[in-house]
């Protein structure tokens, strides 16, 4: 029914299948999209988030999904300003990725905030010495940079590639993308640092607080460097799903060994980086303000050791140590675990940073508070996940996301036939086999 | 940067709060939500829900009969001052300029038709003196014709705070205009706290002017970020530099202890 649409030489399941997928996870999507609407029409009294966490899931999830979306700026910068020429068979998925995570944080952000309708003040009134500001003018500005690099891929349909104009802007924008890739990168750099200094900057708050370089706290250089570092893991890890899922290899070894051992190298200088902050913080920063590591991780039985060694050792070090030795890298079973253990890596790093600064007490009178999600925040946070979802699955179906696909998974003549006896009148075969 | 304008020299306006005199009475909440309009539920069980402007701790000192000891602190905001003037944890953060450190009062003011709810400000504040409106006001019948009318009602989603009574900064300053004055008297601007307080432990006025009993009672040292001078007197989590406008009095040992981290009590502790 719906295969004119269909990119050429690639074989895409039956559109009852499609639809019936489609259908479960927009099932997901609608109930987010109630409890969203929930929190706009009766407030956030729908949460239960109160005035010790001022910020909770939400931000949490902001700041998982921008640090997992890192892969696209850090992809890009690989591909169009570095040069490594492999990567133009996985930047496509890169981008659509970043586009999803950052389009999933702009909507987390107009929950969140009290009066949405108000939003645009942050622009309007801004106050240039807050890092949420730079959070908001860079992160707004590099989804509009996000949104031209995704566009030439939608252009890029079959049906809407016919159109002369359509296909020779899709051509001059593949020409021009090295500009964008690297205002993507600088964009990147600031808004992934001011949501590091977003914490860091908090000298009210010893858990958070961190030394200073110029104007920036050290947390600005780790949050972009963990997101160029973990960033790609997640693009790896969605690739290697959808290939599941897909039933076929959607991009070659060489190119998923490339990002793995860069992602690796990354993520290893990065552990070194945040081992000697952590170092740094526990035995000179907090003792200046009173504090010792016991206050933070020895007086609380849920905020426990435990975390710093889950954060560092399981999700940082050992992934590292994994994706930088060739072996164990060309594996393809320990590569995902250690994707896994990346990703769960760097979201715990953007856990402790938002939830346990709210968690911890200052006042020594105060106590630990903990906080338990409303199914309304957890219905908000997964719905970008169903959204994200959706749009991979219409991408994938009807773009050529993966430019190896067709080589990588030839068309058989009865695969040809049954696309061809669904209405297709394009020479299938013809094309695979060119 | 001190601001000499109109209005005469700048001022610091701070509170002294004697705390071994404080009885946990309540009366300075009570009428700091009168004078301020702050809205109320049914049930306030929840206080990480319950707006507070000024709330009033329950301190002990952890030891039984016959040494077990209480202390009642009552938590304003502190005015912070910051590392340099201005440079509050809230007023540094707040991405809409909608908090605010006004340089000829000393005072950190909250603009509730600017806030749009990042909630960011909540997050700096050490001491929880900052309070979102997770709901919409809803007044007793009848109760809306006894708002004050100097102070604006607040809506759902946006953050509130103590502003040291600032309708009543301006009203005084209205009427010392009208006479043709540009300073106020010591008692001509005071918070309702203040006045509420039974049993006076509540002192308000210009930490700059050594005519104001706040100066006397805290000794402030300008050159030490207004450290107070008085042995009795502490600021709370004095080592975070925040250097709030707010100053605690009292002669018991762990009561100063409760006021910060350990570290610092070392060098108070050379105080008394």
């Amino acid at each position: 029914m719906d295969s004119a649409l269909i990119p050429k030489g690639v074989k895409r399941c039956p559109i009852w299948q499609f639809a019936l997928g489609l259908g479960i996870v927009g099932a997901v999507l609608l109930w987010g999209v109630y409890a969203m609407l929930l929190c706009w029409f009766k407030g956030l009294n729908q949460t239960n988030m109160n005035d010790y966490y001022g910020f909770a899931l939400w931000i949490w999830a902001d700041l998982a999904v921008i640090a997992l979306g890192g892969g696209a700026f850090f992809t890009g910068l690989l591909r169009y300003v570095i040069g490594k020429d492999e990567l133009k068979n996985i930047i496509n998925y890169a981008v659509l990725i970043g586009f999803i995570c950052y389009s999933s944080a702009l909507l987390i952000l107009a929950i969140d905030i009290g009066q949405p309708l108000r939003g645009w003040f942050i622009f309007w009134h801004a106050n240039v010495h807050s890092m949420l500001t730079e959070v908001a003018f860079c992160l707004s500005c590099y989804f509009g940079v996000l949104t031209i690099e995704y566009l030439p891929l939608v252009l890029e349909n079959r049906q809407l590639d016919k159109v002369p104009f359509v296909h020779n802007l899709t051509h001059t924008m593949h020409e021009h993308m090295a500009i964008f890739a690297a205002t993507g990168a600088f964009l990147s750099f600031f808004h992934q640092g001011s949501l590091g200094g977003v914490a860091g900057v908090l000298f009210g708050r010893p858990f958070a607080y961190r030394e200073h370089l110029f104007i920036w706290p050290w947390t600005f250089f780790l949050f972009t460097w963990s997101a160029a570092a973990f960033g790609p893991c997640f693009t790896l890890l969605v690739t290697r799903i959808t290939e599941r899922i897909a039933g076929k290899k959607l991009v070659k070894d060489n190119v998923v060994q490339l990002l793995a051992k860069i992602s690796g190298w990354m993520m290893f200088t990065y552990i070194i980086a945040k081992i000697l902050d952590t170092a740094y913080w526990a035995f000179t920063t907090a003792p200046s303000l009173g504090f010792t590591l016991k206050d933070f991780y020895g007086t609380n039985g849920f905020y426990n050791y435990g975390w710093l060694v889950a954060e560092i050792i399981v999700g940082g070090l050992i992934p590292a140590l994994m994706l930088i030795t060739p072996k164990i890298r060309a594996n393809r079973g320990m590569l995902t675990l250690a994707t896994v253990l990346a990703v769960i890596g760097v979201c715990l790093n953007r856990w402790v940073m938002v939830l346990q600064v709210m968690a911890a007490p200052v006042m020594t009178f105060d106590e630990w508070a903990l906080y338990v999600p409303s199914w309304q925040e957890v219905a908000t946070t997964i719905l970008p996940v169903a959204y994200g979802v959706i749009l991979i699955m219409i991408s994938y179906r009807y773009l050529p996301i993966f430019p190896q696909e067709a080589e990588l998974n030839p068309i058989t003549p009865e695969d040809a036939e049954g696309v061809q006896a669904s209405g297709d009148s394009e020479p299938v075969l013809a094309t695979a086999q060119a | 940067m001190k601001i000499e304008g109109e209005q005469g020299k700048s001022k610091k306006y701070g509170m002294v709060i004697d705390l071994d005199k404080c009885t946990g009475c309540g009366a300075c909440m009570v009428a700091c939500m009168a004078e301020n309009n702050v809205p109320f539920k049914q049930d306030e069980s929840d206080k990480r829900l319950s707006i507070t402007w000024m709330r009033v701790y329950q301190l002990t000192n952890g030891k039984a009969f016959p040494d077990a000891d209480i202390c009642y602190l009552p938590r304003p905001c502190q005015h912070c001052e910051g590392m340099h003037e201005g440079h509050s944890p809230c007023v540094s953060v707040c991405p809409a300029t909608a908090t605010d450190y006004d340089a000829q009062t000393g005072i950190v003011s909250q603009i509730y038709t600017r806030c749009f709810g990042c909630r960011y400000c909540m997050a700096a504040c050490p001491y929880h003196a900052r309070h979102f409106n997770w709901w919409d006001p809803v007044w007793p019948e009848g109760m809306e014709k006894y708002l004050n009318p100097d102070v604006s009602v607040r809506m759902r989603g946006i953050v509130e705070k103590c502003g040291f009574c600032f309708s009543r900064y301006q009203k005084a300053m209205e009427k010392a205009h009208y006479e043709g004055r540009r300073e106020l008297e010591e008692l001509e601007y005071q918070t309702a706290c203040t006045q509420a307080c039974p049993a006076g432990a509540i002192v308000f006025g210009d930490l700059n002017n050594p005519q104001h009993r706040v100066h006397q009672l805290a000794q402030p040292d300008p050159r030490r970020r207004g450290r107070p001078g008085n042995p009795k007197a502490f600021r709370l989590l004095e080592e975070l530099q925040t250097y709030p406008k707010v100053y605690y009095l009292s002669s018991r040992e762990w009561v100063h202890k409760a006021g910060h981290k350990a570290e610092l009590i070392k060098e108070a502790g050379a105080h008394h």
